[in-house]
């Protein structure tokens, strides 16, 4: 890799780069780490859990050999808990929380949730079943963790719902923006097959407003729940932004999901601009397709950036350098309109702004050159704002007011769940949450449904 | 350094650490291995008319994912020819003749037969015997083992014939199945035993096979009960060596068997009266070198306590050790849980909620920090909520002072007694 592009790498050395980086427990790991779990009365862990699994349940049913009952166990509070058994920040959530920290070291919940779903995957177990149909028609708009956990509750409790979903498969983040070395895409697929199965309509390639418009939704439905996530990554407003070699971090972590894997990026410099999850998961990714060189610049410093700990110290061992208090002023093209140089300006940190955080200053003069191939941003991601105004509902930039109780929308048939309301100091942008508010957001609607279903009679 | 030195009876040994009569003593070559590694002595698997074995032979049971809690066999006694053992016998002895080596026998109860079988094995120049009675699977069928060491009267009239016969020193080995270990112990005695050695194995069946509905373990589909051993059934050992004891008309030394793993299951016997133990299930699981730390431990345990020579442990506890009527009903201990250990599993809080006296509250503090807190007056002192308890030193069980002066349920009785008397 050191001389540049002439490395060859084959495309199974690349494929077993993208292979999960963590392997499963096995059996006998399985059984010495459930048996150590003390199966606490009232345990913290399932405080901890935003879906409230009951952990110590789960965990004991592992050790008892009953994997189907912890598989149910933890999909029954959980409907994308295969998932998330890979993507939470466990340290921060159940793990954190079990008591042993004080003791001797956490259980590894996360660990085993997974063993006992994977379990479920490989036995091809049928977890739940439909409800008796009420005769109630719920639509769901986007099939992500939020979407597909408030329509798996709905069909359980009797519900005829469709989920529209823009992209050919569901799963939404799960399946296309968490990288493959985390989260295989038949992870988020056996999740969204579990939902099917009760009879959930999943209309892909369905893109709300271009595709169908939300009244005729509003009309058809009885109620409509809006989970459509967020959208691209936002622009950077720099010069040389449309260059040949300017990537959007989501797209670009998409591509490694979906598409054979590419051999442009072997023995190339890639920077990466911006220090939240999908910045790491889009410089390791540039890491795993071959580049000899990524960087990650960040115009604040390690301690405002919002990457979780054990995405850093992942991406720090993958050899991925960051640059603090850098931040790009103009990229670089060369005769061909392909990247070449990426400018940028060195930063300190000044006053602290409205969200709390030390604003970031350009240093004047400090400029300099980068020598890149490729530059990738990963600063945020923007909103499905004129979705959100075509239902007419109440946005702050795009972010849908809800009840915080209910996720009733200002539209009384309409509830929101998921990252189509974080922000704006309002929820949490875990896939764990958005499940959770899916579930809150079909407890909601079968409340108000059940009540006009009771009218009615 | 402490001496480890024993005297069982007259049988000398470097160390109270013998292998009992079981596979690990079937041959020459594993005595020899075993003497090397450390082993104080061996009981040489028990002799008698060759048999024949089955496969399979043991099965186990778990407990939370820990391999051999318990341990079950139906192995029965030699398959090798007497003569075969005899030669080997003598071989080991010349070897290491500061080793002690037992025979184990079983013979039909036939007077001649005990005659011929003592003389046999003493001729090879073994230490001592120990007679099978506690056997409880396949011999028993035949008469023979545990069938015999359940009648007190079979058990005196063949130790008297062994002891007819004998030379050195006899062990009776007794048997657990049976209600009262000490009229056995008590026959052994009156028939002329040297010592005791107890307990054999528990009737047992391991388990069942779920899927296939076999038993554990099988033979071509049918199971037969076996012996059990291993540590599950240590306090059940402990307590019947326990009550021979402190029993006054059994006075010859105990050999103690029964699921010893360590130097401190060893400790525990002595103190209960035992004046060298046995073990098998423990070299079985994890091999002779176990012993290494048994005599290690042991040694650093007597010289932390000042005793010079393991034999001052031998029924030091004993005395302790009495009937339920006879326990001061006016003692009391609380439980105490010490907040800056607790680790808020909760567990005591539900052990006590669901299955004790409700007496141990779940709280919190004004910023809001749970704790757990006992209500000492409705403690009971049961210990139930220190056994759950998963973190060392969270929860002490705490003496209170003596609010009436001690008194025994025997002294109310006879207080009682007394006063219907007037």
């Amino acid at each position: 890799m050191n001389n540049g592009s002439q490395v060859f790498i084959s495309l199974e050395d690349l494929q077993r780069n993208f292979d999960e980086v963590r392997s499963g427990l096995s059996p006998a790991e399985a059984r010495d780490e459930s048996n150590r779990c003390l199966y606490c009365y009232d345990a913290p862990c399932i405080q901890a859990c935003p879906t409230g699994i009951n952990i110590p349940s789960f965990i004991k049913k592992i050790a008892s050999g009953n994997l189907k009952g912890s598989a149910r166990t933890i999909m029954e509070s959980n409907p994308v808990g295969a998932s998330c058994a890979r993507v939470c920040p466990t340290e921060e959530l159940c793990e954190g929380a079990c008591v042993l920290n004080h003791s001797t070291k956490p259980i590894m919940i996360g660990d085993l949730q997974r063993y006992a779903t994977d379990w479920a995957i490989k036995n091809e177990q049928a977890l739940f079943e439909r409800g008796k149909k009420n005769g109630m028609r719920v639509a769901v708009i986007g099939g992500g963790p939020a979407g597909l956990s408030a329509a798996r509750e709905l069909a359980r409790f009797g519900y005829e719902v469709t989920i529209f979903e823009a992209k050919e498969r569901a799963g939404g983040l799960d399946t296309y923006g968490i990288v493959s070395f985390r989260l295989p895409q038949r992870v988020s697929l056996w999740e969204v097959k579990q939902v099917e199965e009760l009879g959930v309509e999943i209309k892909t390639s369905t893109m709300v407003g271009r595709d169908i418009d939300p009244a005729e939704i509003l009309e058809a439905y009885d109620a409509v729940i809006v989970a459509v996530g967020m959208s691209k990554v936002p622009m950077l407003k720099i010069e040389g932004e449309e260059l040949e070699g300017v990537h959007d971090a989501i797209r670009f972590v998409e591509d490694t999901k979906t598409k054979e894997l590419t051999h442009q990026y072997v023995g190339k410099r890639v920077a990466v601009i911006g220090a939240g999850n999908t910045a790491i998961d889009a410089a390791t990714c540039s890491v795993r397709l071959g580049a000899e060189n990524v960087k990650i610049l960040y115009r604040r410093t390690q301690d405002e950036m919002t990457a979780y700990d054990f995405e850093y110290e992942f991406a720090k061992q993958d050899n991925v350098e960051f640059r603090w208090l850098t931040a790009p002023v103009r990229i670089v093209g060369d005769e061909n309109g392909t990247v070449k140089q990426l400018e940028c300006i060195r930063m300190e940190l000044g006053e602290p702004g409205a969200d709390g955080r030390r604003r970031p200053v350009p240093v004047k003069g400090s400029e300099f050159l980068l020598e890149v191939d490729a530059v990738i941003k990963a600063i945020g991601q923007t909103r499905h704002t004129a979705l959100v105004e075509a239902f007419g509902l109440q946005h702050q930039w795009g972010v849908v007011k809800v009840d915080l109780e209910t996720y009733q929308t200002s539209n009384e048939k309409i509830f929101a769940a998921g990252d189509v309301i974080f922000g704006d100091g309002q929820g949490e942008a875990m896939v764990v949450t958005a499940a959770q508010q899916g579930k809150t957001a079909a407890y909601a609607v079968h409340q108000k449904l059940r009540n006009s279903i009771i009218e009615t009679a | 350094m402490a001496d480890l030195r024993i005297n069982l009876a007259g049988i000398e040994s470097p160390n109270p650490f013998w292998l009992a009569s079981a596979p690990p003593t079937n041959s020459g070559y594993q005595v020899q291995r075993a003497f090397e590694a450390g082993w104080g002595g061996a009981v040489w698997k028990t002799l008698g008319e060759p048999i024949i074995n089955t496969t399979a032979r043991f099965a186990a049971v778990s407990f939370n994912g820990k391999k051999v809690a318990g341990f079950n066999n139906i192995e029965l006694i030699t398959d090798r020819p007497l003569e075969v053992n005899l030669k080997e016998i003598y071989e080991t002895k010349k070897r290491f003749p500061n080793h002690a080596i037992i025979a184990s026998l079983m013979v039909e109860p036939e007077r001649e037969k005990w005659h011929e079988i003592v003389k046999r094995v003493e001729d090879v120049g073994v230490d001592g015997l120990e007679l099978n009675f506690g056997c409880p699977h396949g011999m028993a069928e035949r008469g023979m083992g545990a069938a015999s060491g359940q009648q007190p009267d079979l058990v005196e009239a063949q130790t008297m014939w062994a002891k007819e016969a004998a030379r050195t020193p006899v062990i009776v080995k007794l048997t657990p199945n049976i209600t009262d270990i000490t009229v056995t112990a008590c026959a052994a005695v009156q028939g002329g035993a040297d010592a005791i050695s107890m307990i054999n194995t528990i009737n047992s069946l391991a388990g069942v096979d779920i899927d296939t509905w076999n038993t554990i373990p099988h033979v071509a589909g049918k199971g037969a009960h076996g012996g059990y051993c291993g540590p599950a059934v240590k306090p059940i050992a402990l307590n019947m060596v326990a009550e021979c004891a402190r029993n006054p008309m059994i006075n010859v030394p105990i050999s103690g068997i029964g699921g010893i793993s360590t130097w401190k299951d060893a400790v525990e016997f002595m103190l209960m009266g035992a004046g060298g133990v046995q073990v098998c299930t423990a070299a079985m699981h994890h091999g002779f070198s176990i012993v290494e730390d048994m005599i290690d431990g042991l040694n650093n345990y007597l010289d932390e306590k000042g005793l010079a020579s393991v034999q001052d442990l031998i029924g030091k506890s004993v005395e302790r050790y009495s009937d339920w009527g006879n326990l001061d009903l006016n003692y009391r201990i609380v439980a105490r849980i010490n907040q800056d250990v607790c680790i808020n599993c909760n567990k005591c809080h539900i052990a006590c909620e669901d299955t004790s006296h409700q007496c141990i509250d779940m709280l919190a503090d004004p910023d809001g920090n749970r704790y757990l807190q006992v209500r000492e007056d409705d403690c009971v002192g049961c210990n139930l909520c220190s056994i759950v308890c998963p973190e060392d030193g969270a929860i002490d069980m705490v003496e209170l002072p003596h609010e009436q002066p001690p008194m025994t349920w025997n002294e109310r009785q006879t207080v009682l007694a007394g006063f219907k008397g007037n």
